[in-house]
């Protein structure tokens, strides 16, 4: 019955697009995969595994420093990609775009060089209940060192942030504020807007954590107003070990270097550094070129396929899956924000996350099991054990969707 | 003697499984197994019986009796007490020595291993490692 929903909205031929992913096709366990894993790392189109393929047959050598040909032409293709991630999140400037090696990487950048700089004794910083370690553990960090204090912004049993009570955590002692545009355990996508225009009547700067956000919704740094945001290029169609920083030229010119060495100097003598213009300043030692590189394949796909039909297509089988898994007994989705990606967390009452887990994989679904580095909301908020969590991409289909509820039945049979 | 206890009832489960021709039928009895797992006191189930490095909570205590080890334990996931039932059944009853110079052999030979992801074969080597750590500590004390 729900099929109809699905199958109208479809804007593009989802079976044509799977063949673009070489790995969807293939048996896992003696199955055809399912792979429902994609908030954890979502698969590359061919295009994006070419891409890394022709930078090392074709113009592989270092970056901003070779007179020669080769260099130049890594250079361009380095540079270029700067700039179709400055497009692709609507930045002012491409020296506001720093390649760092992915989300946790930029929060820990700017914990340690802005943070360090700038919070002291007493100061206060936000974060929300709902955060990723990554964009946890760094601020813990800071605020035990700088004896700070952070603060969480509560969330209601639906998984959406209260934001009466942010409002009214807010006063002079808040330094900074760091909050995930989209969790990757519940799906919410949070009112980051409503919350960097808050921060902004005193002054705060807010650090966005887009990991999630980056495959799924358009991020555009300038409406939103950001004074800091990160996603990760393996969680964008793109490869691991690349991501992205941004950040407000005027914070970047007051933030000490990161790391030192390689590209990020101007002048050196054997008594002092002259650190390098933005970005460089930030991108210490040899980068990533080829992740760089393959992460503008990965925009151009995006770009290709449009956004908004990636959510569209999302939105519609996270609108199947749920009223599917709710026909189950003993259905428990964590997380039922109004706003929400295609991220679906859950627990069948009785069966323990990690036997569902187990069965499932068995059945060729993969799928995640237990806190998704996210223990404190899972054990302290939820108080559960853990969750399952399934999450899905733009290749997955409603058959899949078919298959897991399938599975959810065995596992109900040979655990309850 | 005991060691070729350990090692009989190797062979008992390696038969055992022989019988299920798919991975469904091994889980449905490993699971069966778990049913009857010797639980672990309810008051032991405290930080220091824990496992760590498994993502289901794991708990294990051993008696010694006249120089045999008696495991017991619990988890909170069915599948894990399960296999934990089936290292006890191994392990238990024998002499702390021989259960330190057992090799669990039989997880490769029933085929466990390659159904369980990663993180829970981590979780099984560390279940093997305290009962192992039992085995030691009671092991010393015969020497002294």
């Amino acid at each position: 019955m729900n099929i109809d929903i699905v199958n109208e909205n479809i804007s593009f031929d989802v079976y044509k697009l799977r063949k673009e992913f070489p790995l969807l096709d293939q048996q896992i366990n003696g199955c055809p995969l399912v792979y429902f894993d994609n908030a954890a790392t979502n698969q590359k189109p061919l295009s994006v595994i070419n891409s890394i393929r022709e930078y090392y047959e074709t113009i592989n050598s270092n970056v901003h420093r070779g007179i020669h040909t080769l260099s130049e032409r890594a250079t361009e293709a380095y540079e270029n990609s700067r700039e179709k991630v400055r497009e692709f999140i609507s930045a002012s400037g491409s020296n506001e775009i720093i390649f760092v090696r992915g989300t946790t990487e930029a929060v820990n950048l700017a914990a340690s060089t802005y943070g360090m700089q700038f919070i002291n004794e007493g100061d206060e910083i936000i974060v929300s209940a709902m955060e990723h370690h990554s964009n946890l553990v760094p601020w813990q960090n800071l605020t035990s060192r700088k004896k700070a204090l952070l603060k969480f912004i509560p969330i209601t049993d639906n998984g959406e942030l209260v934001m009466d009570e942010f409002k009214s955590m807010l006063n002079e002692k808040v330094k900074f504020i760091s909050v995930v545009y989209v969790s990757n355990t519940l799906g919410t996508i949070n009112p980051v807007k409503e919350i960097i225009s808050a921060a902004h009547s005193y002054n705060i700067p807010v650090f966005i954590d887009a990991a999630q956000a980056s495959p799924h919704i358009k991020i555009d740094v300038k409406e939103l107003d950001c004074d800091f945001l990160a996603f990760s290029g393996h969680k964008t169609y793109g490869p691991t070990g690349i991501g992205i920083l941004y950040a407000k030229e005027k914070y970047l010119d007051l933030m000490p270097p990161y790391q030192f060495g390689g590209e990020m100097i101007k002048n050196v003598s054997y008594e002092h550094t002259e650190y390098n213009n933005l970005p460089f300043k930030f991108e210490a030692g040899t980068p990533n070129i080829s992740g760089a590189v393959s992460l503008a394949s990965a925009i151009d796909f995006i770009n290709e396929k449009g956004l908004l039909n990636i959510a569209r297509h999302e939105s519609d089988l996270l609108k199947y899956a749920e009223n599917r898994m709710n026909e189950i007994e003993g259905m428990n989705i964590i997380g039922n924000a109004k706003n929400k990606t295609g991220v679906i967390s859950f627990i069948i009452n009785g069966i323990h996350p990690y036997d569902t887990g187990s069965i499932l994989d068995n059945l060729g679904i993969a799928v995640r099991t237990g806190f998704h580095c996210t223990q404190p909301l899972i054990e302290q908020r939820y108080n559960l054990p853990g969750t399952v969590r399934i999450s899905f991409a733009v290749y997955n289909t409603v058959e899949e969707i078919d298959r897991f509820i399938d599975g959810l039945h065995k596992v109900k049979k040979m655990l309850s | 003697m005991s060691e070729s206890n350990i090692k009989n009832t190797e062979k008992e489960i390696i038969d055992e499984f022989e019988l299920f021709n798919d991975w469904i039928g091994k889980y449905e009895y490993i699971i069966e197994l778990g049913k009857k797992l010797p639980l672990i006191d309810e008051n032991l189930k405290n930080e220091n019986y824990e496992v760590k490095g498994c993502q289901s909570k794991v708990w294990i205590n051993a008696d010694y009796k006249d120089g045999y080890l008696f495991f017991k334990a619990d988890s909170d996931a069915l599948i894990t007490k399960g296999i934990i039932s089936l290292l006890i059944r191994v392990l238990s009853g024998n002499k702390p020595d021989e259960i330190l110079n057992a090799d669990m052999n039989f997880i490769n030979e029933i085929g466990l291993k390659e159904h369980l992801s990663p993180n829970r074969a981590n979780g099984l080597n560390a279940m093997i490692s305290k009962m192992k750590n039992f085995a030691m500590v009671y092991s010393n004390q015969n020497v002294n």
